[in-house]
């Protein structure tokens, strides 16, 4: 406790303006910038993923499993930063015992576990179905356990059942495109539905948030791909790569219009917290908004992808472009993620001053949490993929 | 197993995990009660909540910045003594003669307000005592994901300490910052109207305080009491209307440059 007084009595020093003084305290911090970027790369590579599934985009296929590897991976981390955040985590489950149905926070559970069990297990399920058969028959030790268990019994491997495999995933992945675009406009809804807070108070927030988690899932899909076919020492298939970077553009291109829509409409329509807004972009978000989000996270990456779409480059420069691009891409979203939960934070309800965010390095809210966060999906993933290689040469061919 | 009772016991066996949770944890719930149903003599007791609609009023010309209630509130309620948590405080408005606002309140204004300007450079000069508004539809209610805050049938918005998760989403949907996250019990804490003391018949800590009564506490409905004399005789305002969050903290003599 005396750290936080320490804390806010450093808060009050950096105070401009006029605050309510219950607003040095700064409420949602670092862990609820993690949890919007987590939730959007969820849905950004399920939405990747489905393109081949539902709209047959051959050349993503190699990202196909891999993508949806990756979505549960980071989705299973997802609420994690949440419950931390919690002044009581041990009554989380309240959430879903009593939950208050007019809250739009109390939602989050059911559109989690809807999303998990029902879309994202079940797909990977269908999917992996066969291979796991074989798998539970040719292995030994505990990894036949595991894919024992998850046959879950079901382990006829008719031409028939295949089929039906088939078209149940299909099915779920129908099924899942309308749920991942719940799954992360929903987290936009719970920031654009304060209408206490100008800055987030948007109709366009759940739309912005999805279309910026497409982009991030895609961003991710290209530097996963990347980082893995390099490790495995394979060669990068590049017409994956330059579908992946086209949709990545498009992507783009239509996130950036919408959050330039709704800034050209908050300056137009210049209502009462136009000035305290203005004066929290030129200072406290100078850097992390005007910098990082639009030039170095957007535009940057947005020309040079451009420039591979307009003149023929080598294979080698594109795979640069590519790669420099996806990292600043993912430095942008994570930047767009902390502008919208912390940049909201930083000005008064009052509309007449600013405050400072000093976030902590160790504890449960600070730094190193944050960081741990961000990398345990990578762990979680690291497992999966060792125990469900998602390559094509690793699939189980079935002599018919 | 076959397929179609894979599937079968897919749908049903997480929810029906669910359900039963759902279902034991009604009867824990239904057991503190014996018919199932909590009455409201066994909360109240003879006080009957239906008989009562509360509200505040504020006569902003009044208030002369001494910080009493600010100090009476958090000996009476455990506010921690930090000056980073209020559950009611008191601001000051200086408009100089430039035409330009200032607007302070050093730790809350408990220990009343130094002298910055001289007479000259001031306009106009006034003091307003903030608190929560209670509103008939509050937006803090409104978002608790396990509605651990909530309004009584006498028109109080209060928290359920021993409720409440600690998400904070309540802070944030509040327009008037009248909600902290309290550091000893990690739930969300605000103004009361001092339940506590009003269900006894007895006036809130602040308004017992005030030395000018620029505080009048009373009910809604037309009854005998001090603040339907208030509502009677001022012109009210309150705080950011155009949010719809309907306030029952009224002020008389509220200035345009108050937010």
């Amino acid at each position: 406790m005396e750290e936080l007084f320490e804390r806010l009595a450093f808060s009050v020093k950096e105070v401009t303006g006029f605050i309510y003084p219950n607003e040095i305290e700064l409420h949602w911090s670092i862990l609820i910038v993690v949890y919007p970027y987590l939730t959007g790369l969820v849905a950004g590579a399920f939405i990747l993923a489905s393109l081949e599934r539902v709209f047959n985009v051959k050349e993503v296929e190699p990202t196909y499993r891999l993508s949806l590897l990756t979505a549960l991976a980071f989705l299973i981390v997802a609420p994690l930063p949440l419950v931390a955040h919690l002044g009581h985590p041990e009554r989380a489950f309240e959430i879903f015992l009593t939950p208050n149905f007019r809250s739009a926070m109390a939602m989050f559970g059911f559109v989690y576990a809807w999303y998990l069990l029902v879309v994202l297990l079940v797909e990977l399920w269908f999917e992996y179905r066969k291979d796991i058969v074989v798998w539970s028959k040719k292995e030994k030790g505990l990894k036949k356990v595991i894919y024992l268990i998850l046959t879950l019994g079901a382990s006829d491997l008719s031409e028939k059942s295949i089929q039906f495999d088939k078209k149940a995933g299909k099915l779920i992945t129908i099924i899942g495109i309308p749920s991942a675009f719940l799954l992360h406009g929903y987290v936009g809804f719970i920031f654009g539905s304060v209408k206490a807070n100008p800055w987030w108070s948007s109709v366009l927030m759940p739309v912005v948030f999805l279309f910026s988690a497409i982009v991030s899932g895609i961003a991710l899909m290209i530097l996963l791909y990347m980082v893995i076919t390099l490790f495995r020492r394979k060669p990068v298939d590049m017409s994956c790569m330059d579908k992946l970077a086209s949709f990545l553009l498009y992507a783009m291109i239509l996130d950036f219009s919408l959050e330039n829509l709704d800034f050209i409409h908050r300056i137009y329509e210049s209502e009462e917290s136009i000035k305290i807004l203005y004066q929290l972009l030129i200072s406290k978000l100078f850097i992390s908004m005007v910098v990082i989000q639009i030039l170095l996270g957007t535009i940057v990456p947005m020309v040079f992808l451009a420039w591979t779409k307009l003149a023929r480059l080598p294979d080698e420069l594109r795979r640069l472009i590519y790669f420099g691009s996806a990292i600043l891409t993912l430095i942008g979203i994570f930047s767009i993620r902390w502008n919208v939960v912390i940049g909201g934070q930083l000005f008064s309800k009052s509309l007449r001053g600013l405050t400072t965010y000093k976030m902590e390095l160790l504890g449960i809210e600070g730094l190193l949490v944050a960081l741990l966060f961000l990398v345990l999906p990578f762990i979680i993933l690291y497992i999966l993929v060792a125990l469900f290689p998602p390559w094509k040469e690793a699939e189980v061919k079935l002599e018919a | 197993m076959n397929r179609r009772d894979l599937l079968k016991n897919l749908l049903i066996i997480p929810p029906g995990i669910f359900l039963g949770g759902l279902f034991l944890k009604t009867l824990s719930l239904l057991k503190k009660t014996p018919f199932g149903k909590i009455s409201l003599e066994s909360i109240y007791g003879k006080y009957n909540p239906h008989e009562h609609y509360y509200a505040m009023g504020i006569d902003i010309d009044k208030c002369i910045g001494c910080g009493r209630c600010v100090e009476a509130c958090k000996i009476e309620n455990n506010v921690p003594q930090e000056p980073f948590f209020f559950r009611t405080w008191v601001e000051r408005y200086v408009i100089t003669v430039d035409g330009e606002t200032k607007v302070d309140s050093p730790e809350g204004g408990i220990h009343g307000f130094p002298e910055t300007l001289s007479e000259k450079e001031i306009l106009r000069t006034f003091f307003v005592p903030k608190l929560c508004n209670h509103c008939d539809n509050p937006p803090c209610v409104q978002v608790c994901p396990v509605g651990a805050t909530y309004k009584t049938i006498d028109g109080v918005v209060l928290v359920d300490k021993d409720y409440c998760i600690g998400c904070r989403y309540c802070i944030q949907a509040c327009p008037y910052g009248a909600r902290y996250l309290h550091p000893e019990t990690h739930t969300a804490d605000k103004c009361t109207f001092c339940y506590h003391r009003i269900v006894k018949g007895l006036q809130p800590a602040c308004v017992e305080v005030c030395p000018t009564g620029a505080r009048i506490f009373g009910e809604v409905k037309p009854r005998n009491n001090p603040l339907a004399r208030f509502v009677r005789f001022n012109k009210l305002g309150v705080l950011k209307p155009y949010l719809n969050t309907e306030p029952k903290v009224y002020y008389a003599n509220l200035d345009k440059e108050v937010t």
